[in-house]
């Protein structure tokens, strides 16, 4: 694992974190009960967590060869 | 009311001609038949690995779980955006040991990565009994859409017959190609209609989604929110968790990344499918709308939620597209899941007792076992009942005990032995087996451990009892290892 691989931890904080810590309905987020709200923000969110990792990954810098190739 | 039935039946041929049309003429060897010849770019596996979650069970059964459970249902959401997150690291390995091996399925994988034939011919039989009650849902889904889409003109099992036969054709005329063209339409289908209804429904009757929420939780109090018993939070986080690392065991799922041209695929699209997963909040959308106008859905009927409130809401063409979109959500999985049955079948288990044959007859053998299998599968669709749930999430349970074995063959050395990855994956499954069949629960088994341990999801009994045996097995084994890397 590259240092840079632990990020990959966050959505999961973040996703399973809101339920354990606020398993509720209020405040609406986005129109929506907080579970759900809260849920659907972790989507962009671990997007750009990804986002991130796929820039920082040595393993995807343009011109590097690909495994298998 | 014939309209959306003539809807339903041209998605259904346009489906087929985009199958037969994706072939193009190309001499079908094994590779080309099931993975497409290792040439497809990010796009198509994008739509192949996108393509399979949204099947029948997340059009009708997210919907009607949102419907009949409210907030426990949100854990879908969660753990396909999770198992994404995973792909990124598993994936790329999975595909540059598959490539260089030249291999088609999953229990190819294993038994090369263990160099053991019994290997291949254990994770076949867990993956076709994972595989067999994932395809009765298709069907069985395909039941309901036509039936209801076509306002009872065709009777449901007839509904399934014609839908076995298309598919079965589908699948012999294309193989995989098809499920990649044919998931480009899906796909886009699919994102209108549910982006329409997501957004349409709760604004024309409630004035917005806000509205439409507060109205339920004034009706249905803390119906949005996790129970403090049953489907509570340690549920949901064991759920998730456990779901997430199955994902990618499903042996479609797996062996459609083989599809890939490059590994880099992988990680871009882990980026890209969590904000896929959006579209499923308008699912639930329309079930929770669905929930106030159209009440009184129980048990296995509240799969019919989405299209009882389609069929209140709008007039018949409305209903037909709908319709139509579902049959495809059907067919793409459906195929998928029909072709990797029969290839295993005869790649996997036939050939390991013939090895002397080569791949066309390999080829034409599966090719002749695809409509064995889907008519396997209509028999149980037709046997019907609320088991199907049951026999989903055991198929879920049984893939889920190949991850800790592949996890470990992933290694630079793997600390797992032939003998332990054999051991530990058979005690799982049989757990599973144990549990589902006397419908066991923590709590049932333990009623002693506090609420929140007794409400885990049981599966993690199964994976416990995996990697314990894979453990002690592997430790007891250690010396004679052989390992191909």
């Amino acid at each position: 694992m590259r240092t840079i691989h632990w990020l990959a931890l966050l959505p999961f904080l973040f996703l399973l974190g809101g339920p354990i810590l606020h398993d509720a309905t209020h405040p609406f987020l986005l129109g929506m009960p907080f579970l759900l709200g809260w849920i659907a923000l972790g989507l962009p969110f671990t997007a750009l967590v990804m986002a991130l990792i796929y820039r920082l990954d040595p393993a995807n810098r343009p011109g590097d060869r690909e495994e298998g190739r | 009311m014939i309209l959306p039935l003539v809807l339903i039946a041209f998605a259904a041929l346009f489906a087929l001609g985009l199958g037969i049309r994706a072939r193009g003429g190309r001499e079908m060897g094994l590779e080309q038949w099931t993975v497409g010849a290792r040439g497809f770019g990010a796009f198509l596996v994008f739509l192949l690995l996108a393509g399979e979650i949204y099947t029948t069970f997340t059009f009708l059964g997210a919907s009607g779980f949102a419907y009949g459970q409210g907030a426990p249902t949100f854990y879908i959401l969660a753990y396909g955006t999770l198992a994404y997150v995973i792909s990124y690291f598993i994936l790329p390995p999975i595909w540059a040991y598959a490539r260089a091996e030249k291999l088609v399925s999953q229990p190819d994988f294993f038994a090369r990565k263990y160099d053991s034939a019994a290997l291949g011919v254990l994770v076949s039989v867990v993956d076709i009994l994972a595989l067999v009650p994932y395809l009765v849902l298709q069907f069985t889904g395909l039941g309901i859409i036509v039936q209801t889409a076509g306002y009872g003109a065709i009777s449901s099992a007839v509904a399934i017959w014609i839908g076995a036969g298309v598919v079965t054709a589908y699948v012999i005329a294309s193989g995989v190609h098809g499920s990649a063209w044919t998931s480009v339409a899906k796909d886009g289908m699919i994102l209108l209609v549910v982006v329409f209804m997501g957004l349409y429904l709760p604004f024309h009757y409630f004035g917005g989604l806000g509205p439409m929420f507060a109205a339920i939780e004034k009706t249905h109090p803390g119906f949005l929110a996790l129970p403090a018993k049953g489907q509570s939070v340690s549920w949901f986080v064991s759920t998730v968790l456990l779901t997430a690392l199955g994902f990618f065991m499903w042996p479609h799922s797996f062996a459609a990344c083989y599809t890939a041209r490059s590994a880099r695929t992988f990680r871009k699209n882990a980026i890209f499918l969590p904000l896929y997963q959006l579209i499923l909040l308008f699912v639930f959308f329309v079930g929770f709308a669905a929930l106030l106008k159209v009440p009184g859905l129980k048990g296995a009927a509240t799969n019919l939620a989405l299209f009882r409130i389609a069929v209140a809401a709008f007039p018949p063409w409305v209903v037909g597209i709908i319709g139509a979109t579902g049959v495809l959500t059907a067919l793409v999985p459906g195929s998928l899941i029909l072709m990797n049955a029969a290839t295993l079948l005869s790649n996997n288990l036939y050939r390991v007792f013939r090895p002397a044959v080569d791949d066309d007859h390999v080829v034409g053998l599966a090719k002749m076992l695809v409509p064995v299998v889907a008519l396997v599968a209509v028999y149980f669709t037709l046997q019907g009942g609320a088991t199907i749930v049951a026999l989903l999430l055991m198929g879920y349970s049984f893939v889920t005990q190949l991850f800790p074995a592949l996890l470990a063959s992933l290694l630079a050395v793997n600390p797992v032995t032939r003998a332990g990855a054999f051991a530990g994956i058979f005690a799982g499954v049989a757990t599973v087996v144990a549990l589902t069949l006397s419908h066991a629960s923590i709590g049932s088994l333990m009623p002693f451990l506090p609420q929140q341990v007794q409400d885990l999801n049981v599966g993690i009994i199964a994976l416990g009892v995996n990697i314990i045996v894979l453990a002690v097995v592997s430790l007891a084994t250690r010396a004679p290892a052989v390992q191909r890397a």
